[in-house]
């Protein structure tokens, strides 16, 4: 029996920020992630009657978009394929003697091991989020991650200063004790 | 009761920890909860969970749309709900 059920009208209220943190990590460019993720949407909406209900909705939607990424990169490594221009590191006269010092490995550079961490990390926030309500959340997201300043937000959520410190004071213990919870 | 000059609650010193995860609390806000630091283990508890978190958002690169673009995608989604919904 079906754990899970399908609902579209709210996907995007409740999944669109899980999705485009889980694609920019992936695809680093805002306007690719928000396209694959209507992307991602419209494929939903076509094939819900393979929903089967055996994972949750938000499983179901990123194995779509995983999909929808790795077609993403088959499409411009096929482009690049075609208007492929060869670099020769070697011909430029004025980096002669250089090459050596400009190819060593950055020990400060991420290594795919430290992305992966944060791209796990990244979705475990993401989850603890999710447990919070929706009012809270947003004006998390809105501070924390956008980097909205107090007054900004204050006026599009109609609410006032201390109102917005009450909200995230409250957000940062649900979300402190979740996380230490589950990841710490 | 007349509020300490120096000496504040743990409720504001939670408040004031919350502000400086921002960059949002002044010096003198910053010296006063130094101080309940030094003798709160509420407060210091507190804050080594509220820096921790914040460390981990900074860490992870966590990123999250922005209304206007919420909003694209949900209308453009709408309508192609409201089609679906029609043919059915």
């Amino acid at each position: 029996m079906p754990n899970h059920q399908i609902d579209p009208n709210n996907w995007v209220k409740l999944y669109s920020d899980y999705l485009f943190n889980y694609t920019i990590t992936r695809v680093n460019d805002r306007e690719i992630a928000q396209d694959l993720i209507s992307e991602t949407f419209l494929a939903g909406l076509k094939s819900m009657a393979n929903f089967k209900g055996e994972a949750s909705e938000r499983t179901w939607l990123i194995s779509i978009l995983k999909r929808k990424i790795i077609d993403h990169y088959r499409k411009i490594n096929s482009n690049k394929g075609k208007a492929e221009v060869r670099m020769g590191y070697l011909n430029s006269e004025d980096a002669e003697g250089d090459w050596l010092e400009e190819r060593v490995a950055d020990p400060f550079d991420k290594t795919a091991e430290d992305t992966l961490e944060n791209s796990e990390l990244g979705d475990a926030i993401y989850d603890c989020i999710d447990k919070l309500p929706e009012k809270q959340a947003d004006v998390f997201k809105m501070k924390t991650i956008l980097g909205y300043d107090t007054e900004t937000i204050c006026n599009e959520l109609e609410i006032t200063a201390s109102n917005l410190w009450v909200i995230i004071h409250r957000a940062r213990t649900a979300l402190a004790d979740c996380m230490e919870e589950n990841w710490f | 009761m007349k509020k300490s000059f120096l000496f504040i609650n743990c409720d504001e010193a939670k408040h004031i920890c919350d502000k400086v995860q921002y960059g949002e609390a002044s010096s003198w806000e910053r010296f006063k909860l130094n101080i309940r630091l030094a003798y709160c283990h509420i407060t210091k508890s507190y804050s080594t969970k509220n820096s921790k978190l914040t460390e981990s958002i900074e860490k992870a690169e966590v990123k999250c749309l922005k209304a206007e673009e919420r909003n694209k995608i949900e209308n453009q989604f709408k309508a192609e709900l409201a089609k679906q919904q029609q043919n059915q």
